[in-house]
């Protein structure tokens, strides 16, 4: 959903698993609808860890954890990987995260979160596995992510790191802009390209 | 001092945006029913119409059934998203192979066969597995459905330059190794993420002795090392492939764009980002234990010591034990990776002659209905069908088991699908990866067999 960021602070969910893929992010039988609808797709965020066969909430994974809530998850190293499903960032937006915190996201992921104003933001592996320790100890310790500065900190600790944004895709978070409201704007340049492409197809 | 993605992409580039990504070109775009309708709606409710109409091909192939496709499809859910993307080719002016059109087929198949992807070009699809056309010599990469309706809107995507890497493959592979085998050790040493951020360009003497399926498949797999995507430059094997087809160029129009195609190299002095070489020689045929597709080791190998327990567990498999020789419910041929004619070339020698395994339930389903229909001019079609093969419709199929192909959780399927992901062939299924051969030969044994002791076995 479009949204302009600027400073999110909030507790965190953690999910310490590396290599989690957009399949678990939400399995393929959900993606047969028509529909953008956010909220259908948030219910069934990590469905098979979430759920046991017969339906009953799994009450061992953190999603039916009480204690842990917020804006921000905070996941393992290569979130994100596999299919290009942008339904797995749709489910991330429905469930109510703003923020992801990882040490790496796959490439499509990445990009399919930022298309859907949820912020993919890159730590290092050290700052992520104090973070992980820091939530395990304490569930209500809060982090502040800064976008017009690019930093993240974990308040408990006061650890503070700066995280890669480009300029433009910055501008486009903090004023609810997308890249269709962009590209419809290029039309000229893109008529004249046309015109002049140089490769033979 | 270009590399060959350099060249590709720097032709395609309309303008740098300032502190931004590159607003790149798309020659091609292909919509399947799965990751397009909320695209479409997307256009509608922005009041736009697609910018370039005569640059996007689209076919339902994910949800079809692999039987009756001449009815209507028996899940209305299923039924609605694949009619639903020919009620918006219809509306936005594309050209559309339905279900049941002779060129219909799982869109990656389609895309080489039908001459739509060609040296050169940029092609784009919401589908990770997009990588695949990469192989015609192209720059050709997944994206989520945001970027679908970008391109739809602008037949343009907003993209940072991914770094670029190459990965060489000298030598012979030996016996019943194929390109599947390739890519399964290429992941199993570089992991599923040792090339995210990365563009590939796949070079040596085993890739370039690869047959154009061979490099498909090759290219497919390189989204699940993480790579944004796999090349390999043109040559005459390509050139062969493309000669002819229905929408590759004709007469002068052919000889002008093979001359162009010729260009299409990395330069003797390209410096790429990270390079990495390998020895065919030291490749076996592969599978995998685990639930990512680089938790592979050689067929006749032991699962590491170190492997994850978590993957272990939902496997049901233990750390050290051999593979060889454990009992198989399913198998799958057929998907994006190895649903192509010389697939089923190379199962149908290894069965020919021989019976399915009782007790094995076998899903052969061709990539498209031209695969289909040069399996039944090769007479493959008769081998299969004397060894108690059935062939199915073209499809996706059980690679995600997204229609009625899903394989029961807990049982174990022997697939040459692209990933064996938890759930990913039906809640709790347990999935093993292999190449055509490999699953030909447990398709007739009934076990995990190493398809270098099966005679006939043809790589």
């Amino acid at each position: 959903m479009k949204q302009k960021f600027h400073i999110i602070e909030s507790t965190c969910v953690p999910l310490p698993l590396e290599n989690v893929d957009t399949d678990q992010i939400i399995p393929a039988r959900f993606l047969k609808t028509t529909t953008r609808d956010e909220g259908y797709f948030g219910e069934n965020l990590f469905r098979d860890w979430r759920f046991r066969a017969d339906g009953s909430p799994d009450t061992g994974f953190v999603l039916n954890d009480p204690r842990y809530q917020g804006e921000i998850l905070v996941a393992g190293r290569n979130f994100g990987c596999g299919s290009s499903r942008e339904h797995a960032a749709w489910a991330i937006a429905g469930y109510g995260f703003k923020v992801v915190i990882s040490s790496f996201f796959a490439d499509i992921h990445k990009q399919n979160e930022l298309n859907n104003f949820v912020l993919p933001v890159v730590v290092s592996e050290d700052f992520l596995q104090e973070l992980f320790a820091t939530i395990a100890a304490d569930p209500k310790a809060r982090v502040r992510v800064d976008v017009p500065a690019q930093t993240v900190t974990n308040l408990a600790t006061g650890r503070s790191e700066s995280f890669e944004l480009n300029a433009y895709k910055k501008y486009c978070l903090m004023n609810a802009l997308d890249d269709i409201d962009y590209l419809v704007l290029q039309k000229d340049k893109i008529e004249t390209y046309e015109k002049t492409q140089r490769h033979a197809v | 001092m270009n590399t060959l993605f350099d060249k590709i992409w720097d032709a395609h580039v309309v303008q740098h945006v300032e502190e931004g990504p590159d607003q790149l070109y798309v020659d091609r775009l292909y919509c399947h029913e799965v990751t397009s309708p909320q695209a479409f709606d997307g256009l509608r409710a922005r009041g736009l119409r697609c910018f370039r109409p005569d640059r996007i091909f689209c076919m339902p192939d994910h949800n079809t059934p692999t039987h009756d496709q001449d009815k209507p499809i028996a899940d209305p859910v299923s039924r609605k998203q694949v009619e639903t993307l020919a009620a918006n080719a219809a509306a936005f002016g594309l050209t559309h192979f339905g279900m049941m059109d002779p060129r219909n087929g799982i869109v990656h198949v389609v895309g080489p066969e039908r001459g739509l992807s060609l040296p050169g070009m940029t092609i784009v699809c919401g589908d990770s597995h997009t990588s695949t056309h990469g192989a015609m010599g192209a720059i050709a990469f997944g994206i989520g459905t945001s970027e679908v309706e970008m391109v739809m809107a602008s037949q343009c995507i907003l993209q940072p330059k991914p770094r670029s890497m190459r990965i060489c493959i000298e030598g012979t592979p030996g016996p019943g190794v194929t390109a599947k085998d390739l890519a399964l050790y290429l992941m199993q040493q570089l992991t599923t993420s040792g090339a995210t951020g990365y563009f590939v360009e796949y070079a040596g003497s085993a890739v370039r002795g690869l047959s154009m399926e061979g490099r498909l498949t090759l290219c497919n797999l390189s989204i699940e090392m993480g790579a944004r995507g796999g090349i390999v430059a043109p040559d005459e094997v390509t050139f062969a492939y493309l000669k002819d087809r229905e929408y590759a160029p004709k007469g002068a129009a052919w000889d002008k764009a093979v001359d162009f195609w010729r260009t299409l190299r990395s330069d003797e002095d390209a410096v790429f980002d990270r390079e990495v070489t390998f020895d065919a020689a030291d490749i076996a045929p592969m599978v995998t234990y685990g639930t990512n597709p680089g938790m592979g080791m050689p067929v006749d190998g032991r699962i590491p010591a170190d492997a994850a327990p978590k993957a272990l567990q939902y496997m049901g498999f233990r750390a050290g034990e051999p593979l060889l020789g454990k009992p198989v419910d399913y198998v799958f041929l057929g998907a994006c990776t190895n649903g192509r004619i010389e697939d089923f070339r190379a199962f149908a020698s290894v069965v020919r002659g021989r019976k399915k395994a009782p007790g094995v339930v076998a899903w052969l389903v061709p990539g498209s209905w031209e695969v289909q229909r040069q399996i039944v001019a090769e007479g493959l079609d008769q081998v299969l069908s004397d060894a108690g093969f059935e062939i199915r419709q073209p499809g996706c199929s059980a690679c995600l088991a997204m229609n009625d192909d899903k394989v029961p959780a807990g049982k174990y399927c022997l697939s040459t699908s692209n990933r064996n992901f938890e759930g990913r062939q039906g809640p709790g299924a347990r999935t093993l990866l292999a190449s055509p051969l490999t699953v030909a030969a447990a398709a007739v044994t009934g076990v995990i067999t190493d398809p270098r002791t099966i005679p006939s076995c043809r790589a």
